[in-house]
């Protein structure tokens, strides 16, 4: 009796070990038998390794007086003091201020007039005018940031700015924009809708497509007028892609659009209460003060913060339609 | 069929709102356009405007006088173009199709390395100074190449595009004996042309609107992309034209010579050719955001 039990557990014992055998030659045998594969993964997954998680690890620096001699490794530890300044000197406080509510600006902005040029445009049976109108408001899409910072040159500058120049032919005053603090949430939230409005169009095009047909004969059986039919139709069923884009959007609340502020504000510095955001203040940290510690403190921060904001809007997204959460 | 009063009505604001909708969008481009063809002096005296009184080409004259520095650029972001999507559109093809292969036991291991470089990020300075001080890309042709070339986001697209494809196509070349490796390249790639396009174009729109990358990297100006070229002259005009004036011959002084119509002619010259191509090249845009918007 006994010694069958031991028995027992002797096979137990082999069996493990045998397990542990075939666990490492599985996996010897895995790669073998993936090498093609895993070959073709090697370039992405080296530059990925190198450009994006070699950065992580780099983060380091937050907490580190940087110099170049020793590098990002083998600088000294200065605990929390890149933090301090950030935060004691209340720039944290209105950057992250600025970076959230323009952000918020955008995504309200952008998603009514996008949404709403797309349900026009749907409506539109005229081909060649959808088309041309489509052409062009994807223009701005395709332009990079320098061109529309010409642009808002072009528009804004005091001394011959289009729009001051027609101000003045009406008899007003001339504004000096670039001065004019209050003018520049109106004058990004404009570049902005401006530059995004033909992609975001496309993107709730897309979905109107896919609105079932059958929905719109139904109304029209019972006699809905067009009012009637975007109201009660339409914009219901646009309501979760418009849920879900805004969720995603929200994930990147703390990530600021550095091109877009730096082409159109530049290093105006009066300007920066009102248009400097995390990634502008972080950039100029670095560049052009040098202050390498602080920069990376202001990164790291933001980094983690949009971290958590990703991960609560996933979760929510989740929560609304598990089909389109990210992971 | 007639129309009834509702969609009159509906008809009546929907076609003005777009109307005007698209012309906010187009008229900026037409007032860079005028004020590039515009007297300078008309501009010095009554601002820019879309219906200038007097016009001249005295600023694309002078932009073209020294034609090499914008030859130069116009070199350098064609070349990134060129090279940068040809090898990132390989690698992200190439590694969209080992992540989606069902039987590929690691598949979603990797696909979560690639995906976390989306949710957390080291930012900018690590980045900058493994890129400057520890793989001494400062001034170098790499440090312009390399950053545009592989992004999470194209990889999720593409991977999403070519799991659409039936297995059954594989299968077959599979019992041929075909290896990993060929059946991507012989077979895959050729029934991806239109997800290829899409996200060929984003990589290229890319490095052709980059300056970013320049502007950290870059102070040699043998290695100016053109964005950055233009934004160096715009923001510079009056340096522009000395060198424009001593090296020129008999443009004349600087002095002379305009600003304001200048700075629009360069940015004309500079964007003008490609944005002539857009309205042909868009379908592909719709037709990836519209992948990318149904996702998996």
């Amino acid at each position: 009796m006994e010694n069958g039990i031991n028995q027992n557990l002797v096979n137990d014992v082999y069996a493990v070990n045998d397990m542990n055998k075939s666990k490492s030659a599985k996996f010897i045998s895995e790669i073998k038998k993936n090498k093609i594969l895993l070959i073709m993964l090697l370039p992405a997954f080296l530059y990925f390794f190198i450009f994006s998680y070699i950065p992580m690890a780099g983060t380091v620096l937050a907490f580190k007086n940087y110099n170049f001699r020793d590098g990002i490794f083998g600088s000294p530890f200065v605990g929390f003091d890149n933090f301090k300044y950030f935060f004691t000197s209340g720039q944290a406080f209105e950057v992250t201020r600025n970076t959230i509510l323009y952000n918020s600006g955008f995504i309200i902005v952008n998603t009514i007039l996008q949404m709403g040029m797309a349900i026009l445009i749907s409506e539109v049976s005229r081909k060649y005018f959808k088309k041309i109108t489509q052409t062009a408001m994807f223009l701005p899409y395709f332009i990079s940031w320098v061109v529309v910072g010409v642009i808002a040159y072009n528009l804004l500058n005091v001394e011959n700015g289009t729009i001051n120049s027609l101000l003045v032919k009406l008899g007003f005053e001339k504004i000096n924009f670039y001065a004019t603090t209050y003018a520049w949430p109106i004058i990004l939230i404009f570049a902005s809708a401006w530059k995004n409005v033909g992609y975001g169009t496309v993107l709730y095009l897309a979905a109107i497509m896919g609105i079932d047909s059958e929905i719109y004969e139904a109304a029209k059986i019972d006699g809905a007028n067009i009012f009637q039919r975007i109201f009660k139709v339409t914009i219901p069923c646009l309501v979760p892609t418009m849920i879900i884009l805004t969720l995603l959007a929200i994930g990147n609340i703390f990530r600021g659009d550095f091109q877009m502020f730096y082409q159109l504000v530049g290093n105006n510095g009066p300007l920066f209460k009102v248009t400097d955001v995390i990634d502008t203040f972080t950039f100029r940290s670095l560049i052009q003060s040098g202050e390498v510690g602080m920069s990376a403190a202001t990164g790291l921060y933001q980094s983690v913060f949009c971290f958590i904001t990703i991960l609560i809007t996933n979760y929510l997204v989740k929560r609304y339609d598990s089909d389109n959460s990210l992971f | 069929m007639k129309k009834s009063s509702d969609v009159k009505i509906f008809n009546g604001i929907s076609y003005t709102l777009i109307t005007i909708i698209s012309l906010l969008c187009l008229i900026p481009f037409l007032l860079v356009v005028m004020g590039s063809i515009t007297d300078e002096k008309d501009i010095i005296a009554n601002g820019f405007s879309l219906f200038p009184k007097h016009f001249s080409v005295e600023a694309y004259k002078i932009a073209l006088k020294e034609p090499m520095a914008i030859l130069k650029a116009y070199g350098v972001t064609i070349s990134l173009t060129i090279i940068g999507t040809a090898l990132g559109l390989f690698t992200v093809a190439m590694t969209s199709y080992v992540l989606q292969r069902k039987d590929f036991k690691w598949r979603n291991k990797f696909s979560f390395f690639f995906y976390f470089t989306t949710l957390f990020s080291g930012g900018l300075v690590p980045w900058y100074i493994l890129m400057v001080r520890y793989l001494d890309l400062k001034d170098s042709y790499l440090s312009l190449l390399l950053p545009p070339m592989l992004s999470a986001f194209n990889i999720i697209l593409m991977k999403s595009y070519l799991g659409g494809i039936p297995k059954a196509l594989t299968e077959a070349a599979k019992i041929d004996g075909a290896g990993d490796f060929e059946i991507f390249w012989k077979i895959i790639l050729p029934l991806s042309k239109p997800a290829l396009a899409t996200v060929g174009l984003f990589i290229a729109i890319g490095y052709w609107n980059d300056w970013y990358n320049c502007m950290l990297f870059i102070n040699n100006d043998n290695l100016y992309s053109l964005q950055y070229y233009l934004y160096k002259i715009v923001n510079n005009v009056e340096a522009y034209k000395t060198i424009i004036a001593q090296t020129g011959g008999a443009v004349g002084a600087a002095i002379d010579m305009p600003s304001e119509s200048l700075k629009m002619a360069l940015t004309v010259i500079v964007t003008g050719p490609i944005l002539l191509l857009y309205p042909f090249i868009q379908k592909y845009f719709v037709s990836g955001i519209t992948i990318g918007a149904v996702k998996e």
